[in-house]
């Protein structure tokens, strides 16, 4: 557990900070954090170098062989130690940069988040998990460069990064997908035992180049450096963590990590060395023209990511091992230099080094500092970076497979180098040195003492492990390269002098050769202006995603113009397309082998008509009147099909649905244009046509197929247990509310908000009604005949008496909630029609919505009420009650869940049609200002 | 019978899908109408065509239909009701907003 802490707790904690307003309590719980964290990994410390490997491992979801497992391999353990380390650093560091304006404790909270994943990468032992934590750092880094969310580039770069590196996430995630499929598993521990069998598969060579794409997005590796220089317009405190120990070098800790099993193939070779080749030399030679200090650093870490990419392009032990050293040692050196970079800026006031100048007398420790990071950048000896620096050169110097261009290496290495030594005197010459500076924003001094510490440490360091590596740095790097290497470890003595060797010369040319370099600067910036024109990424990335934006909106142009036909025509004519195409080329008869019923006269002259009536709906749709009755004839005939073929319980809801759907249609038509003119051309019907005709052949095609086979349902179940399982011997219903009681539940809820979207819809909103018809008469005056008013009244307590009936009957006979629902809706809305609503809406106080609300709130309770007694949510039961003259009886829970079924139907009916009834009616009116009058009487009466 | 019933569908199916390619809002939601009892009959068939075998338990029956598409078509139906409303009355709401019951695109108002 102590092992998966270690992540999960700047995870869990990351909140913690934002919790305080004291910028020292905002500082000091962060800190805290990430301390009890390092203590954590210190405790694993004697069994890594002991040379075991701790592990922790939690089934999570089996079925994709997800666990939630930890290891601390010495490589995982070096990279810890370095983010938690590193980390601790920079909580001190940006306790001291960040100003009172900034909020500090959620970057605090962003710094931990970003930590506990970072922490997550190199400790998981499955891969699916570390793809997640993965992500994460996507994200959390997102936010730690947006970090100043105000300024334009803080954007810019955020987003960028966001795009490239997870762009490159998903790459990996189908490699690390392809990479699980291969070995069988997705654990770490077999994945590495199985080098065999990953290269030996047929997959091995898109598993590798989608694994490189995202570890190198990730690592900003040409051509995707881009981004990591404008991630630079992040606080300095995110930039020293995200680009020194932590975010870029995730990309080449999961190289170094997968390196025994992936590296060994030409393929390999020639993908990662290119690449980190031309990644160092290329950002190298950028970082000598940057102005900008932090500009410099971020090219120069790309260029040292390149240089632990090519090395482990290399893929001989030896350069393994010293990529993992020089991991370990740039991350001291650079971590460092970005915060010096810091406190110029925030003593100073800037960053642009033509601006900064003479600092030395103001800022001689800070200037003392700078010269031993950028030493060790440069390589210099008796500095850490030197150490790792000869033993790459020495590496390039190997033979490779690039066979006789071999030279190309070491020569592209030397000249990356030479840039390296030239851009580390910029940094301290043109800061500290030159003429006295003239235009500062700030007069400089030297920063409060907190803020140098960090630097402070971290410089002790590089030159301690440059005096003394085989005592300081050796065992951790030994432990590290052991644990990706096993066995092939190199027996290696790292040392400040190893002779007069070719490594030691090429160390000499490159010191040399940039110190020249330097003193010929002014005429390299003149050369460099021209190929800016052309290397600017930031500008391509820009055009290319305003041209993606272009593109996408011309597309959506063309689908999403408006035109309803048009969308339903392309929906229509792709599903056509998709549905008849698995046809063509099958082999197997279209008809299955079962036998049709033979046809009855009666159900075919009913077919025959329900034909004829769909035809005429459409023939006569410009005849509205006359379709809608065509329309309603259809839905009775439909209604009649359900009795025909054992539905009574659709047919009773499809004959209560047609009569409000006419009665819908009907006040529609009032309030629609009257007429529908003739507008589609002659070849726009032949479209539609055939475009219908397909539709609907092909419906009755697939259908007439699934019918001739033989069909295997799974209604046995229903049926055996509707009786002793639901308590009723309506199987329909007792799925409605109890097997399937989850389904209704969300189906009532639909109704609800269609009825709420309507009410809405139609609120304060006028609409005026034609005064004539079509043909320019006047409506009939006479709008409620006296002999329907009379007839209607007596019905509806009838009809409600019939509609408890069906309620209650529901259970175990045809009926239930939903058609009594409609029953009392239809009911109701007939007073409407019959007497208006200034008749009918005094008499009718009930709130439509408090209705809908209360059968909401019914069907969830009953849900909630099997809770109470133990059972899963909407779980009916049932039991026999026997009252005098009823006799025995059934009551089952089900029936207040139909209760609530019931009352949802009969609310949101009647608050659609009687809100649509009451649109443009003066009779709406009247009833609304006497219901003010009223309100207003009761307001003086109190 | 299957083959009626089955051509029944593919009519009202072809009927709904032409009204909908109409470029007024009226005919649109006559065929959204006739497309959803269409649809219905099309999920309901899948259950196969018996004819007095309703699904109520009883011990006089000793084979029943199949209940579950009943059980989703009874819901549909009344899902059906609440979107044709709902498309009824976003057709109202345009016209009364932009004067025009045309669904096709066209800015103008040719009416």
């Amino acid at each position: 557990m102590n092992l998966a802490l270690i992540p999960l707790l700047p995870l869990l904690g990351a909140v913690i900070p934002s919790l305080f307003r004291s910028r020292n309590l905002n500082a000091l719980t962060a800190g805290a954090i990430a301390g009890v964290s390092m203590l954590l990994l210190l405790l694993q410390a004697p069994a890594v170098f002991n040379g075991a490997m701790p592990l922790a491992s939690w089934s999570w979801i089996s079925a994709i062989g997800l666990n939630f497992a930890f290891r601390v391999s010495g490589f995982g353990f070096m990279f810890a130690f370095l983010i938690l380390g590193i980390g601790l650093l920079i909580v001190i560091y940006a306790r001291f940069y960040l100003s009172a304006a900034d909020p500090m404790g959620r970057f605090y909270t962003y710094l931990l988040l970003f930590m506990g994943s970072m922490l997550g990468i190199v400790l998981s032992e499955n891969i699916i998990l570390l793809m997640m934590f993965w992500e994460l750092t996507s994200i959390s880094s997102f936010l730690l460069i947006g970090f100043w969310s105000y300024r334009t580039d803080a954007r810019e770069g955020a987003r960028q990064a966001l795009v490239i590196t997870g762009g490159g996430g998903l790459a990996m995630i189908a490699g690390f997908l392809l990479l699980g499929h291969i070995v069988g598993s997705f654990e770490l521990t077999t994945i590495l035992a199985s080098k065999e069998i990953i290269h030996a598969h047929h997959l091995y060579p898109i598993t590798l180049i989608l694994i490189l794409l995202g570890a190198f997005t990730k690592s900003a590796q040409f051509p995707f450096q881009f981004w990591l220089p404008h991630a630079m317009a992040a606080p300095t405190p995110v930039s020293a963590y995200l680009h020194s120990a932590t975010m870029v070098k995730a990309g080449v800790f999961l190289l170094a990590l997968l390196f025994p099993v992936l590296s060994g193939s030409s393929l390999w070779f020639y993908i990662v060395t290119p690449v980190g080749l031309i990644t160092f030399m290329f950002a190298a030679y950028m970082a000598m023209f940057k102005d900008d200090l932090k500009g410099l650093l971020a090219y120069s870490t790309v260029s040292h990511l390149g240089l632990i990419t090519l090395l482990l392009g290399l893929g001989s032990p030896l350069a393994a091992f010293t990529a993992v050293f020089h991991i370990l040692n740039h991350a001291a050196f650079k971590a460092g230099l970005f915060m010096l970079a810091g406190i110029i800026d925030h003593e100073t006031g800037t960053r642009d080094m033509k601006r900064l100048s003479g600092l030395w007398k103001y800022m001689p420790i800070t200037g003392t500092l700078t010269m031993i990071g950028s030493a060790s950048m440069a390589g210099v000896p008796l500095f850490n970076g030197f150490l790792s620096k000869e033993m790459f050169l020495a590496e390039t110097l190997e033979p490779n497979l690039f066979g006789a261009f071999s030279w190309i290496v070491p020569l592209g290495a030397t000249l990356a180098a030479i840039f390296a030594v030239a851009y580390s005197i910029r940094m301290v010459h043109d800061v500290f040195f030159k003429e006295p500076f003239t235009n500062l924003p700030k007069k400089p001094h030297e920063p409060p003492h907190g803020m140098r510490l960090p630097a402070e440490i971290l410089m002790t360091i590089c030159v301690l492990v440059g005096l003394f590596p085989m005592t300081l740095a050796a065992p951790m790097v030994n432990v590290a390269a052991g644990s990706i290497l096993g066995a092939a470890t190199p027996d290696y003595h790292i040392a400040i002098w190893h002779g007069l060797n070719m490594a030691l010369a090429l160390s000499v040319i490159a010191l040399v050769g940039g110190s020249i370099f330097y003193l010929q600067r002014l005429r390299l910036f003149d050369s460099h202006r021209w190929c800016m024109r052309y290397c600017d990424g930031k500008a391509n990335f820009e055009a290319f995603i305003s041209g993606v934006v272009q593109g996408g909106r011309q597309i959506t142009a063309y689908m999403e113009n408006g035109s309803l036909q048009r969308y339903i025509a392309l929906l229509v004519g792709a599903v056509i397309v998709l549905g008849a195409s698995p046809f063509f080329g099958s082999s197997a008869p279209f008809i299955g082998p079962l036998a049709m019923a033979s046809v009855d006269p009666v159900t075919l002259i009913m077919g025959l008509a329900l034909i004829f009536c769909s035809v005429a709906t459409v023939v006569n749709h410009r005849n509205r009147i006359l379709s809608i009755i065509m329309l309603g004839t259809v839905g009775l005939i439909v209604s009649l099909s359900f009795i025909r073929f054992s539905a009574p319980d659709l047919a009773l809801t499809q004959i209560s649905v047609e009569v409000v759907t006419i009665i819908l249609l009907m006040m529609a038509l009032h309030l629609l244009p009257r007429t529908t003119p003739v507008e589609s051309t002659s070849t726009r019907r032949g479209r539609d046509i055939v475009l219908s005709v397909a539709a609907g052949g092909g419906c009755t095609a697939l259908m007439m197929a699934v019918l001739t086979r033989p069909y295997d349902t799974i209604a046995g179940y229903f049926l055996e247990n509707s009786k002793p399982g639901g308590g009723g011997t309506n199987v329909v219903n007792v799925i409605l509310v109890d097997f399937r009681g989850f389904d209704t539940l969300g189906e009532i809820t639909v109704l609800v908000i269609a009825g709420l979207v309507i009410y809405a819809l139609l609120h304060d909103f006028d609409l005026t009604a034609p005064k004539t018809d079509a043909l320019g008469r006047p409506w009939v005056q006479d709008r409620f005949p006296m002999i329907l008013t009379q007839i209607t009244r007596p019905l509806m307590p009838l009809s409600l008496l019939f509609a408890v009936y069906i309620f209650l009957r529901g259970h175990n006979e045809p009926g239930g909630g939903f058609i009594a629902g409609l029953i009392v809706a239809s009911v109701l809305i007939l007073q409407y029609i019959s007497s208006g609503i200034v008749w009918t809406r005094p008499r009718l106080t009930v709130d439509n919505h408090i209705i809908m609300a209360w059968g909401l709130v019914i069907a969830v309770l009953t849900g909630v009420g099997s809770w109470v007694v133990g059972y899963p949510f909407l779980t009916s039961s049932f039991t026999y009650l026997t009252w005098p003259l009823v006799g025995k009886f059934e009551i089952a829970s089900a029936i207040a869940f139909d209760l609530g079924v019931f009352l949802a139907v009969v609310g949101s009916v009647m608050l659609v049609l009687v809100k649509l009834g009451s649109m443009n009616s003066t009779d709406a009116e009247i009833v609304s200002t006497s219901a003010q009058k009223d309100q207003e009487e009761q307001k003086g009466a109190h | 019978m299957e083959l009626l019933f089955t051509s029944c569908m593919g009519v009202m199916i072809a009927c709904g899908v032409y009204l909908m390619l109409r470029a007024r809002t009226f005919p649109f939601v006559l065929g959204l109408t006739l497309l959803g009892y269409a649809v219905n009959m099309f999920l309901f068939v899948s259950g196969r065509l018996k004819t007095n075998l309703p699904a109520v338990i009883s011990p006089a029956q000793l084979q029943y239909t199949d209940p579950l598409p009943q059980a989703l078509v009874l819901t549909a139906i009344v899902i059906g009701f609440a979107m044709v409303a709902f498309v009824v009355v976003l057709a109202l709401k345009a016209s009364g907003e932009l004067g025009t019951d045309h669904v096709d695109g066209h800015k103008e108002n040719n009416s």
